[in-house]
């Protein structure tokens, strides 16, 4: 086993350059690993901002139009 | 286009090839890793030492494997750079750009695992001859296909450019090829051939043919995840991307 790592004295090149192909390809692999996950989580973000902005506006146009002057309370008054 | 098979066209839509994506590419990658381990078995552990260059041999296990795929991914690309310029097909757009990365990776490898075989045995770190210096320029041609298509707002009109980057760097593959046989070079010359008898030892050869086999799945697992990353950016505003944004975006 020894004799293994040793690789006939030429360890430092054989193991560097093994190194290089799995740390590299390995990099290659996660990249779009964590990509796919900032990209649902930011879509899903934005579906939020989106979904709380409609509700928003559906109150506001709830409110009765004769009350114009109450169009900054957009909490829906029993 | 009444030659192209049915399932050919059901698989270039998006949402359909996301789900294959997602499917095969575990698949790939565990192809990929059991070939890995019998192929290094095979190199590291089984094969006998070279009688000129002792056990430093063992780096082309990795060398030429990558090196083979420099050139194949840059194929792969072409062919589906060329298919998005003529027909402005949305997933050969996809696969075209998403290539660069993976064979950047690989060439980058080659030239880096070369370096590291070549001072031990020709005593030199780097030298300007044919075989490298083509290389080197296949890894510039991948960083500006990437840096062109990441130049351009519209992300489509950037593959299309990008695409037609790739296929006038084309020429280069050829030069790669052929470099050790038309000029005088330090670089050996070719060790496996598909036409006539290989210049290796069969103990030697079978774990190199493993290893090929090996990055051809590692590639086929980093194309499927690259490209159905890609796909979710792409059609982003479309209801399958959101309907998967409100069940794992969390």
């Amino acid at each position: 086993m020894a004799a293994f790592w040793h690789m006939g004295g030429y360890a430092p090149y054989v193991w560097s350059a093994y190194a290089v192909f799995f740390v590299v390809l390995l990099a290659d692999y996660l990249a779009p690993v964590f990509r796919r996950r900032r990209v649902l989580r930011e879509l899903h973000a934005r579906m939020q901002r989106q979904k709380s902005r409609d509700a928003r506006k559906a109150a506001l146009h709830a409110t009765p139009p004769d009350s114009e002057t109450d169009r900054t309370s957009t909490s829906p008054s029993p | 286009m009444k030659w192209i098979p049915h399932w050919m066209h059901e698989l270039s839509s998006p949402p359909t090839f996301y789900r294959f994506a997602t499917v095969m590419r575990p698949w790939f990658l565990v192809l990929a890793l059991v070939t890995t381990a019998i192929g290094l078995y095979g190199g590291l552990v089984m094969a006998p030492a070279d009688y000129q260059q002792g056990d430093v041999f063992r780096i082309i296990y990795i060398h030429v494997p990558s090196a083979e795929m420099s050139l194949f991914v840059y194929g792969v690309m072409a062919v589906a750079g060329f298919i998005a310029v003529v027909w402005r097909i949305k997933l050969a757009e996809s696969v075209a750009m998403q290539s660069a990365p993976v064979g950047a990776a690989f060439t980058f490898i080659t030239l880096v695992t070369g370096s590291i075989w070549g001072e031990p045995t020709w005593g030199t770190w780097w030298t300007w001859d044919a075989r490298l210096t083509s290389e080197l320029v296949l890894l510039f041609l991948y960083l500006g296909v990437i840096g062109l298509f990441h130049a351009f707002e519209d992300r489509r009109q950037g593959a299309r450019a990008a695409s037609f980057l790739v296929l006038v760097g084309v020429i280069n593959l050829p030069i790669v090829h052929y470099s050790v046989q038309w000029w005088n070079t330090l670089h050996q010359g070719t060790t496996v051939r598909l036409f006539g008898p290989s210049r290796i030892e069969a103990d030697m050869l079978w774990p190199l043919l493993v290893m090929m086999l090996a990055t051809k799945f590692y590639w086929a697992a980093s194309l499927c995840g690259r490209v159905r990353t890609d796909l979710l950016s792409l059609e982003s505003g479309k209801h399958w991307v959101r309907d998967l944004a409100q069940k794992e975006g969390h």
